[in-house]
């Protein structure tokens, strides 16, 4: 059976960020020894041997020599498996490892092949690209992957293979920078002071990889912190103020193909508020074990309250909402309850339990969900509070929902019965212990007073971060909410 | 007495005739493999003591072989081979007593095998796992120093120690040829000298400071410089072990008898490159390396053991086959070495962790955690 390794180019003299291959020493179908020497490859350092890492037989050489590799990406494929060479023919069939490819290219393993044509030094990229680029399925069209340019050559590169490159020290590498510098800055038409770049935008390299993830482009963000330094809440903030495409826009489709799905599928990247929210959201189902409790609530007479108490002149002009009561009942049953409003500090290995209530609210928007919290919700009267609501509400389905309305939040609850369902099993906003959800309220038959009469009733599912909270304190908390909504007077005695 | 004698007299039979003359060089087992006498050192050395002082040659370079395909297999970041320097090195250990104390620079790899520290300690160095995975206190072999010749005064340090302990005992720094111009090796030197410590400076001049050959780096032969410290310096064939052991062996001596330091130029080469990130081709010439691979200091032992009989086929086959079981040790223990974690250099700051300490490597975790945040 044939076990293929791939031995990618090392970095030879600490820092090297490629390297060109000089001869190939072996051939395919060669039998190598470990440490057999496979290539000669020079860098800008020095021109040294590569020992072969496996013992096997050599199935292909992915590079034509005269080209220069990038430090980590494959440049020969050895089999491990077996004795018998894996390719008894020189010229192996089209699509087989070796064989001659679309564009002119060899067929390989993974990725693309060298072209088949005369040895031409390849454009310069990153790294990265180019380990993207060899995982590439290779029907997916040829992407732009970024930022190569942007990058100064640490070295001049050859003009073509049949010249030997130039042999560099620290001094050349330093020029050239000095050179890319004055290239970037004559393209841009922007005064750069002599053998000085424009300024990389400063952010810790956390902050980085998150803008990253997000596919933020930090030069487009504005840093707050000391200094102009971007934080973590400048990325957030960039991002809520990106709207995401619509998702046809992104869509990548396949090329014709045989199969019966071909063309029927649709390719949407993971990225923006879905990439952020998968990851909270697996984050949170992963770390917390959740219980969820469901409670069924007659809240008719909340029903009736609602018309009195709009009424009244505090309220004028607000939406008194069935949302507000439940904000409200769930205000007051975690003042009964402060240990439902904590969360769980695992560094520490302590229970936070917080004195004040950051009400989230889930929130469909264009963007996607998201979850303002209404900061410090249990001193607002109940005007404050629905004034609040109504605020959180516009700025969210406006997409304006900042990344400080989102910071912070101690327990959350999520309104299903807008979209007409009863109930759900909703998940921890991450860092946080309970999350409530409220269902439709919908007239039902319901034993009232002895008899089957028609009332407006509606679903309550708690689901709480079973670490910190047991199911006696969340069964309790839960019947609190419950009995507010079933007899708001219920709240005079919490 | 001896050193002083050394600077004028020539040595017999120092070098072969096609070879420049060496004049100086304390020499007891010729290139060829011819076991000559010195006037000043004897060595009565039992053909058991041959046959392993052959081993732990071969063994040495094995394992320098096997980490420099490491290297280029990106399994090491760097390597320092110490390919041609075996003799210098195994000679200059195997001197050591017990209670002998080694400073080294980051090449003495032949000097860590005679202490008994395990390769892969050695090899977890270059890799980037940690800063040495052997204890200095109880191999006697200070860790790999790499800025170059600090360890002359840390060696000179603890020979001022070893005085106020009235210990019988001496420290051993080495040094490279380059290292000779530096600031701390000369003021080494004169502590050494003005205290009379029990000291014994090992210089394996390999000819080049990376790229800088020895003419450009002093005017005079480098041993000739100890005499205006103040102690006796001492020039030997680096590439004959013999001679090496018996020098070494004596300086060590004249340390614990309290008649102060001694510098001892071992005379060799550096086959390899400096490191793996060094291109020796760009400064040398081919039939440089060729003339002294004449001189090799493996080849010579192997020569004497064999034409005197004190060894066969069968013996050299089992060190071959050692070496490669060595190799493979070598190449598995790399490969399945795993990661360090990253707290790992809050631990040992201290002897006992202090809370500032551990207040920084409570913080680089939450730093750390802002990545999977």
């Amino acid at each position: 059976m044939p076990d293929l390794r791939q031995f990618k180019l090392p970095d030879v003299g600490e820092g090297l960020t490629e390297g060109e291959i000089l001869q190939w020493l072996v051939a395919v179908g060669d039998t190598v020894t470990t440490n057999q020497p496979l290539c000669e490859v020079e860098t800008a350092k020095a021109a040294v041997e590569l020992p072969s890492p496996y013992a096997g037989t050599v199935v292909e050489l992915l590079h034509e020599p005269g080209t220069t590799v990038d430090v980590g990406a494959p440049i020969i494929t050895i089999d491990i498996g077996g004795d018998a060479p894996a390719t008894e023919d020189d010229t192996p069939a089209a699509g087989l490892i070796g064989g001659p490819a679309p564009g002119g290219r060899t067929s390989v393993l993974v990725g693309y092949g060298p072209k088949n044509t005369e040895a031409v030094r390849r454009p310069r990229r990153s790294g990265a690209a180019v380990a993207e680029r060899a995982t590439a399925p290779a029907v997916l069209p040829e992407a732009d992957y970024g930022s190569g340019t942007d990058r100064p050559p640490l070295l001049a590169t050859a003009p073509d293979a049949t010249s030997k490159p130039v042999r560099h020290g620290g001094l050349e590498i330093g020029r050239a920078a000095e050179r890319h510098a004055a290239d970037t800055e004559a393209a841009s038409g922007t005064a750069v002071a002599p053998g000085r770049r424009a300024p990389r935008p400063l952010a810790k390299p956390p902050v980085r990889k998150y803008a990253k993830d997000l596919g933020i482009d930090l030069t487009t963000v504005t840093g707050t912190g000391a200094g102009g330094v971007i934080t973590r809440a400048d990325v957030e903030a960039a991002r809520s103020a990106v709207v995401e495409p619509a998702a046809a826009e992104t869509v990548v489709r396949f090329p014709v193909g045989d199969g019966g799905t071909a063309g029927r599928e649709q390719r949407i990247p993971i990225k923006g508020v879905r990439k952020h929210t998968a990851a909270a959201m697996v984050s949170s189902a992963f770390t917390a074990p959740h219980v969820t409790e469901f409670l069924t609530v007659d809240v008719t007479r909340m029903m009736a309250l609602r018309g009195r108490l709009a009424a009244r002149p505090e309220l004028a002009g607000l939406k008194v909402s069935p949302l507000l009561f439940v904000a409200k009942a769930l205000l007051l049953a975690a003042r009964k309850h402060p240990m439902v409003n904590s969360s769980w500090d695992e560094a520490a290995q302590e229970i936070v339990v917080k004195d004040y209530v950051n009400l989230g609210i889930a929130a469909a928007t264009p963007r996607g969900l998201v979850v303002p919290n209404i900061k410090d919700a249990g001193r607002l009267s109940l005007a404050e509070l629905a004034g609040a609501l109504a605020d959180l509400t516009a700025t969210a389905r406006a997409g304006k929902t900042s990344p400080a309305d989102m910071s912070g939040g101690t327990i959350t609850i999520t309104n299903v019965g807008v979209f007409g369902v009863d109930t759900g099993t909703p998940i921890l906003n991450p860092g946080e212990s309970a999350i409530l959800a409220f269902g439709a309220v919908r007239e039902m038959p319901w034993v009232h007073k002895g008899k089957v009469r028609v009332r407006q009733v509606t679903q309550l599912a708690l689901s709480f971060d079973h670490r910190i909270i047991d199911g006696e304190l969340g069964s309790r908390f839960l019947a609190d909410v419950g009995a507010v909504l079933h007899d708001p007077g219920v709240a005079l005695a919490l | 007495m001896t050193a002083v004698r050394e600077m004028v007299d020539p040595v017999p039979g120092a070098a072969a005739p096609h070879l420049p003359a060496q004049p100086d060089l304390v020499q007891l087992l010729t290139p060829e493999g011819e076991r000559v006498e010195h006037p000043d050192y004897s060595l009565d050395v039992t053909d058991e003591e041959l046959r392993s002082l052959y081993r732990d040659l071969a063994l040495v370079r094995r394992w320098d072989v096997e980490a420099t395909a490491l290297q280029r297999q990106g399994e090491l970041g760097i390597w320092a081979s110490l390919q041609g320097q075996e003799a210098a090195q195994i000679g200059a250990g195997r001197a050591l007593g017990e209670a002998d104390m080694a400073f080294p620079t980051y090449r003495e790899h032949g000097v860590a095998w005679t202490r008994g520290v395990d390769p892969l300690d050695v090899i977890s160095l270059f890799r980037g796992n940690d800063l040495g995975g052997w204890d200095p206190v109880a191999t006697r072999f200070n860790l790999y120093t790499v800025v170059i010749g600090a360890q002359c005064l840390h060696a000179t340090g603890y020979a001022m120690g070893i005085q106020r302990d009235t210990a019988d005992a001496a420290a051993i720094a080495f040094l490279g040829d380059g290292a000779t111009s530096q600031g701390e090796v000369n003021e080494a030197f004169i502590w050494a000298a003005t205290f009379d410590s029990p000291v014994v400076f090992f210089c394996q001049n390999n000819q080049y400071a990376i790229s800088v050959p020895i003419e450009r780096q002093s005017k005079v032969p480098l041993f000739q410089r100890a005499a205006g410290f103040g102690f006796p310096g001492v020039r030997v064939d680096g590439n004959d072990v013999l001679a090496v052991l018996a020098v070494t062996r004596a300086a060590l001596a004249r340390a614990r008898e309290g008649s102060g330091p001694t510098f001892i130029e071992a005379f060799t080469y550096r086959m390899g490159a400096h490191t793996t990130s060094d291109d020796p081709t760009r400064y040398r010439l081919a039939d440089e390396l060729e003339e002294w691979k004449l001189r090799d200091p493996i080849a010579r032992v192997k020569a004497y053991l064999s034409r005197s009989g004190k060894a066969d086929a069968e013996f050299f086959a089992g060190v071959d086959a050692e070496g490669d079981e060595l190799a493979a040790r070598i190449r598995t223990g790399t490969l399945e070495m795993p990661d360090p974690a990253g707290t790992e250099m809050f631990d040992h700051v201290y002897a006992e962790q202090t809370e500032e300490i551990a207040a920084q490597r409570a913080a680089f975790l939450a730093y750390q955690e802002g990545f999977e945040k």
